[in-house]
């Protein structure tokens, strides 16, 4: 690595530093000025966990103060606090629990979204004009351009409803197929389009026709030239992907009645549980925040002909 | 023809050939070819040679025309429970009528010799005519994407110009604002948003002119242009830099011109291609927010529909009538697809320059 490369890396993960204490100053103050926030000493609020609020934060002490306890305690204790609602019930056990079924949705949905993707992308290329290049592409139009929650209703009617092929509830294992298609499909799209522009520039390089005129296989040429370097652009798609599927997962969670962290976090919004949805809120953005550095840093390393000046 | 005469080429006396009339043929080179164009014009006609814009543009032309004059003429109304009214216990024949199907007190009324106007969506569970409903919904989201946009472009414009214009440290400082902005994970930013300020909005708005339009809506638009004005920003501060280094703006400098005059008599006018394009491109991306938002229940107010909120009001009757999530379905998806696609045409046609 050159020193360009080290620099950006540093730049980087500055601004993630930066835009992850953002997040955290933003909900905090936005909490405070809610009225029947958490920070208020209205009756909105359970005595006991208004007691609770009252031990933790200090309620009569500085702004400035409580902002501090607020910081100290998410960042070396991941404490969020109690809800407000769910009563006895601290915020990060409420998001472990659920955070244990969304990973396992969101993992396997981007899974096999990169994989199907890349692999129709990659034929469409290679088909490039054909019917399958143009039936692939007119698909992944169709699924970037459709919002998720009609994607995720429209499965729900034709798969459960009409069908009954699934369940509709998302509570057993079996009923966790339909969410994982839902939000595997725009990743998929995606995937698709960045792989097939990516992969037809790789395929009119130079080294391919040197490749051909050397009379390597065809297989060889598409796995061990062209592939290898058509992924290169991907990695940038890994963070928005991990964005898309946590913001999908909110709806998703709530179309199929999946227990995950989405759900609870839409469900503490309609209760205004206040604290809960800080909680989630800098959950979420910490895990999309970081996810777009490490994807950001590795496109950087495994290309480092780009320049991002 | 030689301003000299060729056979004493150090002559200095004027060569009176020069000063004969133009022949026939020599005015033939001064014939326009082809009527002069502008840039508008260009672009244009470079955007309807696009089928699949054209195609996308009418789509968009109709149902905002839809949107915009069926509820001026359309016998019901969308907040109308029709079989609810005053003085009269309610009549629950009017609830969940399929497309084209009568109730029992429409039908009696028909016997009777009325006229009724058939539901050509059917009705929902509160009786209420449901394809008004949907036409509504489609007038809200293009509603709130169009003027989501032009939020957006205000705030970005003002600020990009000012970035790029004085450039130095008020860059510096605004552009790591921007980053920062970039780089906040969005949609989680605006649920938050969304969530919380509509309350007290709602308490601010008592009584003026605006409660009319809903909490919701406002804490919208408040969100929208807090959060998005970032790339349109960009885009401007860079047309701007480009822009600034260019002969006319320092013959205008030197000419005693200030800054608020390049920026609106120069710059401004010269950046017109990418702000249409990219004000196009940020309407199906706002719209796609608000259908998202409304879904989740942080759109707008009830009984104002929404395609986001008739979609995910459909999902409790999705066992038996499944239409009803189908038609918001569709006409959402259509005019996000088609928004996009014109959007890329538009771009294609006044920005070659980022054609890639």
């Amino acid at each position: 690595m050159d020193s360009k490369t080290v620099a950006y890396i540093i730049k980087r993960i500055i601004l993630a530093i930066v835009t992850i204490w953002v997040v955290m100053t933003v909900t905090f103050f936005v909490m405070h000025f809610v009225p029947g926030g958490p920070f208020t000493s209205e009756k909105a609020v359970s005595p006991s966990v208004q007691a609770a609020m009252e031990a933790k934060y200090g309620l009569d002490k500085p702004l400035i103060q409580q902002y501090g306890t607020y910081m100290k305690d998410v960042v070396t204790k991941f404490d969020f606090g109690p809800s407000l609602k769910q009563k006895g019930r601290m915020v990060v056990d409420i998001i472990g629990d659920g955070l244990k079924t969304s990973v396992k949705l969101g993992l396997i949905a981007a899974v096999w979204g990169t994989i199907v993707g890349i692999v129709l992308g990659a034929i469409a290329a290679l088909k490039r004009n054909s019917v399958i290049d143009r039936i692939i592409m007119v698909i992944s139009t169709a699924f970037i351009s459709m919002p998720g929650y009609i994607v995720g209703s429209l499965l729900l009617l034709i798969f459960a409803v009409n069908l009954r092929w699934l369940p509709a509830n998302g509570t057993t294992a079996k009923g966790l197929i339909l969410p994982i298609i839902t939000l595997g499909l725009s990743p998929m799209a995606n995937f698709v389009r960045l792989t097939r522009s990516s992969m037809l520039d790789v395929l009119g390089q130079d080294y391919i026709r040197t490749a051909r005129a050397k009379g390597v296989s065809n297989t060889k040429i598409i796995f061990g030239h062209a592939l290898k370097n058509a992924l290169i652009p991907d990695i940038t798609y890994f963070g928005p992907m991990l964005a898309y599927i946590v913001t999908g997962s909110l709806v998703v969670e709530q179309i199929f009645s999946v227990p995950g962290i989405g759900r609870a976090f839409v469900s503490s919004i309609i209760n205004r549980d206040y604290t809960m949805v800080m909680g989630t809120t800098i959950v979420l953005a910490v895990l999309i925040v970081v996810m777009t550095l490490i994807s950001d840093i590795l496109y950087k390393v495994v290309d480092p002909r780009i320049d991002f000046s | 023809m030689s301003m000299f005469n060729s056979k004493k080429p150090f002559s200095l006396q004027v060569n009176m050939d020069n000063f004969l009339p133009a022949t026939a043929e020599e005015k033939a080179y001064m014939v326009q070819m082809r009527p002069s164009t502008t840039f508008f014009k260009d672009g244009m006609k470079r955007l309807l040679k696009n089928k699949v814009a054209t195609v996308s543009m009418i789509v968009i032309i109709i149902i905002a025309l839809a949107a915009i004059f069926i509820p001026i003429f359309w016998p019901y109304a969308y907040e109308n429970q029709l079989g609810n009214q005053p003085g009269k216990p309610v009549d629950n024949s009017y609830a969940n009528l399929r497309p084209f199907e009568y109730g029992s007190t429409e039908q009696r009324l028909i016997d009777e010799g009325e006229k009724i106007f058939p539901h050509v969506f059917g009705t929902d569970a509160a009786g209420r005519d449901y394809f008004i409903r949907i036409v509504y919904g489609t007038r809200i989201s293009l509603a709130v994407g169009f003027f989501a946009s032009i939020i957006v472009l205000i705030i970005g414009f003002v600020i990009g110009a000012i970035s790029g214009y004085f450039g130095g440290k008020v860059d510096m400082v605004i552009m790591r604002i921007v980053d920062v902005f970039y780089s906040l994970p969005d949609m989680l930013m605006i649920i938050l948003l969304a969530s919380v300020i509509r309350n007290p909005l709602q308490a601010a708005l008592e009584g003026t002119s605006l409660e009319k339009l809903g909490s919701n809506m406002i804490s919208l638009f408040i969100v929208f242009g807090v959060l998005y004005w970032v790339s349109m920003a960009r885009q401007i501060r860079g047309q701007i830099l480009a822009l600034k280094e260019q002969e006319y703006v320092l013959a205008s400098r030197t000419a005693g011109a200030k800054g608020k005059w390049i920026i609106m008599k120069h710059l401004f006018p010269n950046c017109i291609g990418i702000i249409v394009v990219y004000t196009a491109l940020q309407i199906p991306s706002a719209i796609f927010t608000e259908s998202y938002l409304s879904f989740l229940g942080l759109g707008v107010n009830a009984p104002m529909p929404s395609l986001g909120s008739l979609t995910s009001d459909a999902l409790n009757g999705i066992n038996s009538y499944g239409y009803r999530l189908v038609i918001p379905a569709i006409v959402i998806s259509l005019i996000v697809l088609s928004l996009n696609l014109f959007g890329d045409g538009l771009r294609d046609a006044f920005d070659p320059k980022l054609n890639s």
